[in-house]
C-alpha cells in the first residue's frame, strides 16, 4: 500500500504538467473542487480517528474542518486522507493532499529539504518511553539492552538513536510502519519498550491497552516535539489561511469566544470580537476569503480549548504546556488585525 | 520473394524491409520522447517545488539503527549508503536461505502428491491449494503473530535444548566461536568438494567406456566430510562454544533469529513451495509413462530410473518456470516491511523518508532489484541451457 502511494506520488511528480497544477493557487483548486483535502494520521485516538459511523474526530482533524470552515464557510467539506508516517510528506509533495495534519513534528530539514513549511504549532509534544509495569524500570536510563518498538520515517526514530548513543547504551530496534502493527508488537511483547511523543503513548495506552494499568510512561521527555499542520512551499495565500485558521481558534479562546457563545457576540461592542466576527473590517478579504471565516471556524469547529477538552481531556491528557500564554502555557497567537 | 534476397535501393513504403526500419525507428524515437518526458518533468517539478535533489544525501550520516545486520557492522553515526548496504545483504539473506529451503520443501511435497499413498498425496494436495490461494502477506502477519503472540517473554523462555532458547524475542542459539582451524576446515571442504567433483567426473568416464559402476556417492561424500574432520582433529578440535545468556532485558552471545526473520523466511518458504511443488508435479508428468516403464526394463530401481532417466528430462519442464519462481520469492521479501525487518525496502523507505529525496529512494530500490532479478535469470538460463536436450536447444 504503501509503496504504491509512493509511486504514485514520484509519478504524479513525473507527469503533472510542470504549468497546469501549479500555476494554480491551492485556494483557487480547493475552491473548484469544493473541498479540502486533508492527510490525516491512519488512527491516533485523540489527534485522528474516524468513530463507528466513518466520521472523523481529533485535535488534527479539526485543524482540517477549520480551514474547511474559513474557506467554505462549512466545516464538513473535508475529505480525509488516512497517511502513515512514511507517506505523509510524498502525499502532501506530489498534491495527493492539500495540506497535512497528522501530529508531524515540525524540524528544520523538513521545513528546507523537503518543499514543505509548517504552518504553526497545534500541540507542543515530547518524546517518552512507555514500558510494562512488571519489567520494573524506574528510568529511560535503565533501559541499556532493551528492544524498543517505534515507527520508521518519524523524528522519534532518530531521537531515540540520538539518545541512546549520548548516553553509551544499546538497543535493539523493531521497526514496523503501521500504529497498529507497532503497537500490536508492542502490548504481544515483542518490544520491551514502546517509544513515540508522549501524546501518543498516552492516546495508545488509553485506547489500545488490554490493560492501562499494566503499562506506564517513564519520566524522561528526550525531545521536543512541536506539532503542527503542514502545507506545500511556494503558495504564501494557502499557507496564511491555514495558519490564521489555527490562530483564529488560539484568539477566539483567549477571547473567550467559544461556539456557545459567538452568536450572542456577534452584536458585541469590544472591537477585538468585532474584528474576530468580521463585524468591522475586511480582514478575511486579505486572504481571498468571507468576512465571516473565523466566525465560521469558531461557530463550527470551536475553539482551541474546546477541541483540546472534546477530543484529549477524556483521554487523559493534561493541557500543560498547551495551555494559553495567559494560563501558564505557551500558546501564544498573533493578534488578529 | 527473389527480389528481397536481392539487395535493391528502393526507399517506397511498399518495401516490407523499408516499413520494417521505419516502425522501429519510430518506436525508438516515441520511446526516447517519454522517457525525455518523464525525466524533464520530473526535474522541472522537482525544481518548481523546491525539492532537493541529488544522491549526495548518501554520504550524510543516517542518525537511525537498524534491528539486524548481515555480515557488516552498522551503527546510528554510519552513513545512509551503509545503511542501504545493510538492506540489500539481509534482503539477500532471506531470499538466498529462502530460496533452497522452498526448493527442497517444494520439491518432496511436489513428489508426495506424486505418491500411490492416498494420506500422502490428499495432505500434499491441501497443503498446495491452502498456501497458493491465501495472500502471501496475510500469511506473513499469520506467522509473525504465532511468533510473537505465543511464544514467553525472554526471562521465562523455553529451553528445548541446552543453551537454546525460545522466546518472543526469537530463537538464541549457542555459536562456535572463532578459531583459526575453522578457516582451514573451510578450506579442507572446499578441497574436498572439488575432489569429489573431479572423482564423479572420472567415475562416469570409466563407466561410459568400461560399463564398470564406481561408488561415488560414498567416497564423494567421505571425501566433503572427511577432509574438514580430519584438520579439525589434527588442530587438536579446538571447539569453544558461546552460549546466550540472559542478560538484563534479553539474551546475550551466541547468535538470534529474529522473530522478524523467522516469520518473513516461513511465510516465503511455505508460500513459494506450494508453487515449486506443482512445478515438480508438473515436470515428473510430463515424462511420457513409457520412460519409466523402459528404465524399468533395463532394470533400473526406482530411485536410479527417477535420478538418471526421468529428472533429466523433467528438469527441462521445471526449469524454466522454477526461474520465476526464485524472483518472486526474491521480490515478495520485500513485504518485510509489514513485519518490521529490515530489508532494503524498509530501509530505502526511511531513508527517502528522513531525506525526502523519493525519487532517488525509489530509484535504488529499482536498480538494486533489477541486478538482483537479472543475476538469477541469467544464471538460471545458464542452467537451463546446459540441462537441455543436446541438439534440441532452440534459439
Amino acid at each position: 500500500m504503501k509503496r504504491i502511494a509512493i509511486w504514485a506520488g514520484a509519478l504524479a511528480l513525473a507527469i503533472t504538467w510542470a504549468g497546469s497544477a501549479f500555476a494554480q493557487s491551492t485556494l483557487a483548486a480547493v475552491k473548484a473542487k469544493g473541498y479540502v483535502q486533508c492527510g490525516v494520521n491512519t488512527g491516533l485516538a485523540g489527534f485522528s480517528q474516524p468513530d463507528s459511523k466513518g466520521v472523523w474526530h481529533g485535535l488534527d482533524v479539526d485543524m482540517c474542518r477549520a480551514v474547511a470552515a474559513a474557506v467554505f464557510g462549512d466545516a464538513s467539506k473535508v475529505h480525509y486522507t488516512p497517511l502513515t508516517a512514511q507517506q505523509r510528506f510524498t502525499a502532501l509533495q506530489s498534491g495527493e493532499i492539500d495540506m497535512l495534519s497528522r501530529n508531524t513534528t515540525w524540524t528544520i530539514t523538513r521545513d528546507t529539504n523537503l518543499g514543505l513549511t509548517f504552518a504553526g504549532v497545534d500541540y507542543y509534544d515530547g518524546q517518552g518511553f512507555m514500558v510494562p509495569k512488571k519489567l520494573g524500570v524506574k528510568s529511560a536510563k535503565d533501559l541499556n539492552g532493551a528492544t524498543i518498538c517505534v515507527q520508521p520515517g518519524t523524528t522519534t526514530e532518530l531521537n531515540l538513536a540520538d539518545y541512546f548513543r549520548a548516553n553509551h547504551m544499546t538497543f535493539k530496534p523493531v521497526v514496523i510502519e503501521k500504529l497498529e502493527e507497532v503497537t500490536n508488537a508492542f502490548f504481544s511483547g515483542r518490544c520491551d519498550v514502546f517509544t513515540t511523543d508522549v501524546s501518543g503513548l498516552v492516546s495508545t495506552r488509553g485506547s489500545r491497552a488490554p490493560n492501562p494499568a499494566d503499562y506506564v510512561i517513564l519520566p524522561e521527555v528526550i525531545s521536543k516535539e512541536p506539532l503542527g499542520p503542514v502545507v506545500r512551499r511556494g503558495d504564501e495565500n494557502w499557507f496564511d489561511i491555514v495558519k490564521w485558521s489555527l490562530f483564529a481558534m488560539l484568539n477566539a479562546e483567549e477571547l473567550g469566544l467559544s461556539s456557545k457563545n459567538i452568536e450572542q457576540q456577534l452584536s458585541s461592542t469590544n472591537p477585538a470580537i468585532q474584528r474576530f466576527v468580521g463585524a468591522s473590517g475586511d480582514i478575511g478579504k486579505m486572504m481571498g476569503l468571507d468576512d465571516r471565516w473565523a466566525y465560521n471556524i469558531v461557530k463550527q469547529v470551536g475553539n482551541y480549548g474546546e477541541s483540546f477538552e472534546t477530543n484529549l481531556t477524556p483521554l487523559g491528557f493534561d493541557r500543560g504546556l498547551n495551555r494559553l500564554w495567559t494560563h501558564g502555557g505557551i500558546m501564544y497567537a498573533p493578534p488578529l488585525r | 520473394m527473389n527480389a528481397a534476397s536481392r539487395p535493391r535501393r528502393s526507399w517506397s513504403l511498399y518495401d516490407l524491409r523499408v516499413r520494417a526500419i521505419l516502425y522501429q525507428v519510430l518506436l525508438v524515437v516515441a520511446v526516447g520522447l517519454v522517457a525525455w518526458f518523464l525525466i524533464s518533468n520530473t526535474t522541472h517539478n522537482l525544481a518548481a517545488r523546491k525539492i532537493a535533489s541529488g544522491f549526495g544525501f548518501l554520504k550524510r550520516e543516517a542518525g537511525f539503527a537498524i534491528g539486524e545486520t548481515t555480515l557488516i557492522s552498522y551503527s546510528a553515526a554510519d552513513t545512509y549508503l551503509r545503511a542501504l548496504t545493510v538492506g540489500v545483504l539481509n534482503t539477500f539473506r532471506v531470499s538466498l536461505v529462502g530460496i533452497v529451503a522452498a526448493t527442497l520443501l517444494g520439491t518432496l511435497i511436489g513428489l508426495a502428491r506424486l505418491s500411490h499413498n492416498w494420506l500422502l498425496s490428499r495432505l500434499a494436495g491441501g497443503y498446495v491449494e491452502t498456501l497458493r490461494n491465501v495472500p502471501l502477506l496475510v500469511q506473513l502477519f499469520f506467522w509473525y503473530t504465532v511468533i510473537s503472540d505465543n511464544l514467553p517473554g525472554p526471562r521465562q523462555a523455553l529451553s528445548p535444548l541446552p543453551s537454546v532458547f525460545l522466546s518472543n524475542r526469537g530463537i538464541a542459539l549457542p555459536v562456535l566461536h572463532a578459531h583459526p582451524a575453522h578457516a582451514w576446515m573451510a578450506a579442507a571442504l572446499v578441497a574436498g568438494a572439488l575432489g569429489a567433483w573431479l572423482l564423479a567426473r572420472w567415475a562416469r568416464r570409466r563407466q561410459a567406456l568400461t560399463g564398470l559402476p564406481f561408488p561415488t556417492l560414498a567416497v564423494g561424500s567421505a571425501l566433503v566430510l572427511g577432509l574438514p574432520l580430519l584438520v579439525f582433529l589434527l588442530a587438536g578440535a579446538p571447539l569453544h562454544v558461546e552460549r546466550p545468556v540472559l542478560r538484563g532485558f534479553n539474551f546475550t552471545g551466541g547468535m538470534t533469529l529474529t522473530p522478524e526473520f523467522a516469520a518473513l523466511l516461513g511465510g516465503l518458504t511455505t508460500y513459494t513451495a506450494a508453487f515449486i511443488a506443482e512445478i515438480v508435479r508438473a515436470g515428473v508428468l510430463s515424462v511420457e509413462r513409457g520412460q519409466f516403464e523402459a528404465a524399468y526394463a533395463l532394470g533400473l530401481r526406482p530411485p536410479r530410473a527417477m535420478r538418471l532417466v526421468i529428472l533429466p528430462q523433467a528438469l527441462r519442464v521445471i526449469v524454466p518456470p522454477m526461474t520465476s519462481q526464485f524472483l518472486n520469492l526474491t521480490k515478495n521479501s520485500s513485504l518485510a516491511v509489514a513485519i518490521g525487518y529490515p530489508d532494503l525496502v524498509s530501509i530505502a523507505n526511511t531513508t527517502l523518508n528522513q531525506t525526502g529525496q523519493a525519487i532517488e529512494g525509489i530509484a535504488i530500490i529499482m536498480a538494486v532489484y533489477l541486478t538482483i532479478s537479472l543475476s538469477i535469470s541469467a544464471f538460471m538460463n545458464w542452467y537451463n541451457k546446459r540441462i537441455a536436450l543436446k541438439g534440441a536447444t532452440r534459439s
